[in-house]
């Protein structure tokens, strides 16, 4: 089949490789009809995450048709049409059954390599280095899906892939980024990052009753896609005005009372006085995360508020404003998504007209073409969003 | 022994320069800067105490408080990758003088040393860590421990576990265990080069749903002892289960060849054994990835195969 596969720091390319076959008996082969690229493939493909290897298949946001089946799937039956969660989880651990199913115990067989860089082991996922477990990806035309009875979700009707597909990942990931925040009547989020993750937790934010949303980011297209798109009440460019006192401004002193991180390791710099980090960014870029954004936030957020992460972070970050985080008691919520505690409430908002995710999309491709859509997406060019690829 | 010493001195030296050069940054950022031949400024002096200072001084506590020293050692090889990316920029820079430069050359220097002590020591916690700290012993007894909470009744748990043919599918060297009645069992273990070790061992103490411990018996090739507990985990969190194992490889070539099999991080092999134990318990199979098509194993994730579907 053919598959788009890491080749070293900002290669990618689609190669023949060979076709999937049953590893475990809850196995489920899946025929990919919608695949896309999502800001964590963006922390792979620049080098960040350790213990990739050449050639592995990338991908962990795709949807299709089950095409075989091992001995011990029951539920999930060839001809299903089905989207499938980016962790894997196995259903059976205290983590699974607690809802926490991107730090499942059972799904990484590497967990032994990700403790010796984190401590333990969280979930393994699908294309996402071998610390988390080296599972094949879904930027293929077909993927072997573990635990094919716990993850992957019907899709009923003929309702087009389009508006199921990021149920894979980023729709519950925004969600989550906005529950994380328990939301209350009145409250204002501020969102970091206007990406496809951003987008989803200011609808998100909305959709759970804050009172305003604003959304930060530099790129005009991708802040006016938060305001039309996704309901965004004030945007913030931030290469034209100083987030910390537009917040100030905007909530009168009290600083937003929950501020979601939807930008991660690769946050932009760009704050004019701090020119000597500048000079060590780019040794800070090849070695460790770029928390800028992170520190922003919890420098931002109203005492006794909530930090809500959801951008990803490899490994250790300097310049952590601890003093500030504890002494104004605040919280941080954080975690890879859970996705399939997310996945069937979504799927009925999506179902119920309340959500179209497809409203992110600005870019179509053919599985061939997935290094054009790495580079567009990841340089921002074109008014890049959103990129989906039919292998 | 004196190979450990020396790494307890080297890490300890490390620690206390840490601190030191953590210390002198928070403090005197600007006499650091002068000394590295940065710009002088308010805000490469804030800048450099919080990013370098900071940096050294957690990396320096995190090291003197030996929690998982290893993790912050290498920690601490990251930050001197920075370090020296900074002095690098200050090198580069046009603008500068010779005389920050050269100031600046030496501050490299300086930091290239401890960068490769940093990488020494790192490495060496990691291995004796692995070990239990007793590289000095390693050759002529292995000792292993490791803990797991498998979600399932102690009963459950337990009985499993009492039936030694079970073992050889989460155990990684284990090929099979046959049972001689009477509480004696044959154990058949691959080696390396293809290699067979077989020896017998009996059940020298057990009580139902709590431990089991077993032996070998005669003159097997590796005499090992091994013990296995199991508690009810607090608030309905399943079983804790706690394995320790112990091996003696005789002296030759063979003895060397096996005591190198168990003895390449024994914790981290067993670990891995109760991973997969969870794994077979709670869902039925060893999981499987295409990067580590046998499922966990110590060596198999220092050898990993591309993320692309196993052909064989
Ligand atoms: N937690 C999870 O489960 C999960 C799931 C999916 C993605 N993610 C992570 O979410 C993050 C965003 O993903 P995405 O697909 O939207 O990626 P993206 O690259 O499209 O979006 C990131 C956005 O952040 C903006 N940005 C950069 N620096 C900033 C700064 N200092 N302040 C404000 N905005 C800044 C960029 O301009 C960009 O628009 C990534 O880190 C990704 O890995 C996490
Ligand atoms: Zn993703
Ligand atoms: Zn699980």
């Amino acid at each position: 089949m053919r598959a788009n596969t890491w080749m070293g720091k900002t290669r990618v390319e689609v190669q023949n490789v060979p076709d999937p076959k049953i590893l475990n008996s809850h196995d489920a082969i899946v025929k990919i009809t919608s695949t896309a690229i999502c800001g964590s493939d963006l922390h792979l493909f620049n080098g960040f995450i350790p213990t990739m290897r050449k050639g592995d298949i990338l991908g962990h946001e795709f949807m299709g048709e089950v095409i075989e089946t091992g001995s011990s799937v029951r539920k999930l039956k060839v001809g299903h049409r089905v989207v499938v969660p980016f962790p894997i989880a196995c259903g059976r651990c205290g983590a699974c059954q607690r809802g926490l199913t991107s730090v499942c115990q059972n799904s990484n067989p590497n967990a032994g390599m990700a403790e010796k860089i984190m401590g333990r082991s969280p979930s393994g996922i699908f294309g996402y280095s071998h610390m988390l477990g080296g599972f094949a990806g879904g930027q293929a035309e077909y993927a072997r899906v573990p635990f094919a009875d716990v993850g992957p979700i019907k899709i009923e009707d003929d309702i087009p892939d389009e508006q199921m597909l990021f149920l894979s990942d980023i729709l519950p990931t925004g969600y989550m980024g906005a529950d994380m925040c328990d939301i209350a009547p009145g409250d204002v989020v501020a969102v970091w990052g206007a990406g496809p993750v951003g987008q989803f937790a200011i609808v998100s934010a909305r959709l759970l009753g804050a009172e305003r949303v604003i959304a930060i980011d530099r790129f005009p297209y991708r802040l006016q896609m938060a305001k039309e798109k996704a309901g965004a009440t004030d945007l913030i460019n931030y290469e034209e005005a100083s987030v910390l006192e537009t917040l100030e401004d905007l909530t009168a002193g009290r600083g937003p009372d929950a501020c979601i991180d939807a930008v991660g390791m690769e946050s932009h710099i760009d704050v004019g006085p701090l020119h000597a980090y500048d000079s060590a960014k780019q040794m800070v870029r090849a070695e460790t995360d770029r928390p800028h954004a992170l520190r922003e936030a919890i420098m931002a957020c109203a005492n006794g508020g909530v930090v809500s992460v959801i951008g990803v972070y490899g490994g250790f970050v300097d310049k952590f404003p601890m003093g500030p985080f504890m002494n104004r008691s605040l919280r941080m919520r954080t975690g890879q998504c859970h996705v399939h505690r997310y996945m069937a409430p979504l799927m009925e908002r999506i179902r119920a007209g309340q959500i179209d995710p497809s409203f992110v999309i600005t870019h179509r491709m053919s599985l061939e073409d997935a290094p054009r859509g790495y580079q567009m997406f990841r340089d921002k060019k074109d008014n890049c969003e959103k990129v989906v690829l039919s292998p | 022994m004196g190979k450990s010493d020396s790494t307890s001195q080297l890490v300890d030296g490390l620690g206390l320069f840490s601190l030191g050069l953590g210390t002198a940054q928070l403090l005197a950022p600007g006499a650091v800067n002068r000394l590295v031949g940065a710009d002088d400024h308010a805000m490469s002096r804030v800048v450099m105490r919080w990013l370098g200072g900071a940096r050294e001084f957690a990396a320096g506590v995190g090291i003197e408080s030996r929690r998982r020293a290893d993790l912050w050692l290498w920690a601490r090889v990251a930050g001197d990758m920075l370090d020296l990316s900074m002095l690098a920029a200050v090198l580069a820079s046009p603008r500068r003088d010779p005389v920050r430069r050269s100031r600046a050359a030496i501050a490299a220097a300086a930091v290239v040393g401890v960068t490769v002590a940093d990488v020494v020591a790192a490495t060496r916690v990691s291995r004796n860590g692995a070990q239990n700290g007793e590289a000095g012993k390693a050759m002529s007894s292995v000792d292993a421990k490791a803990g797991i909470t498998v979600n399932r009744s102690v009963n459950e748990v337990f009985a499993y576990w009492q039936n030694f043919e079970n073992l050889p599918r989460f155990m990684a060297h284990l090929q099979s265990v046959e049972p001689l009645g009477g509480g004696r069992s044959r154990w058949r273990a691959s080696a390396p080069a293809g290699a067979e070790v077989e020896w017998e061992a009996e059940v020298t103490d057990e009580r139902i749903n709590e431990f089991i411990a077993w032996q070998s018996v005669g003159d097997a090739t590796v005499e090992n002892a091994g013990r296995v507990e199991f508690r009810p985990a607090p608030g309905n969190r399943g079983t804790e289960v706690r394995v320790h194992l112990t091996y003696r490889p005789p002296a030759g070539k063979l003895g060397h060849t096996v005591a190198k099999l168990f003895g390449e991080a024994p914790d981290q092999q067993i670990r891995d054994d109760l991973r997969r134990f969870k794994q077979v318990v709670e869902t039925g199979e060893v999981v499987r990835s295409e990067g580590t098509p046998e499922g966990s194993k110590a060596r198999r994730q220092l050898f990993q195969r591309p993320a692309q579907p196993v052909t064989s």
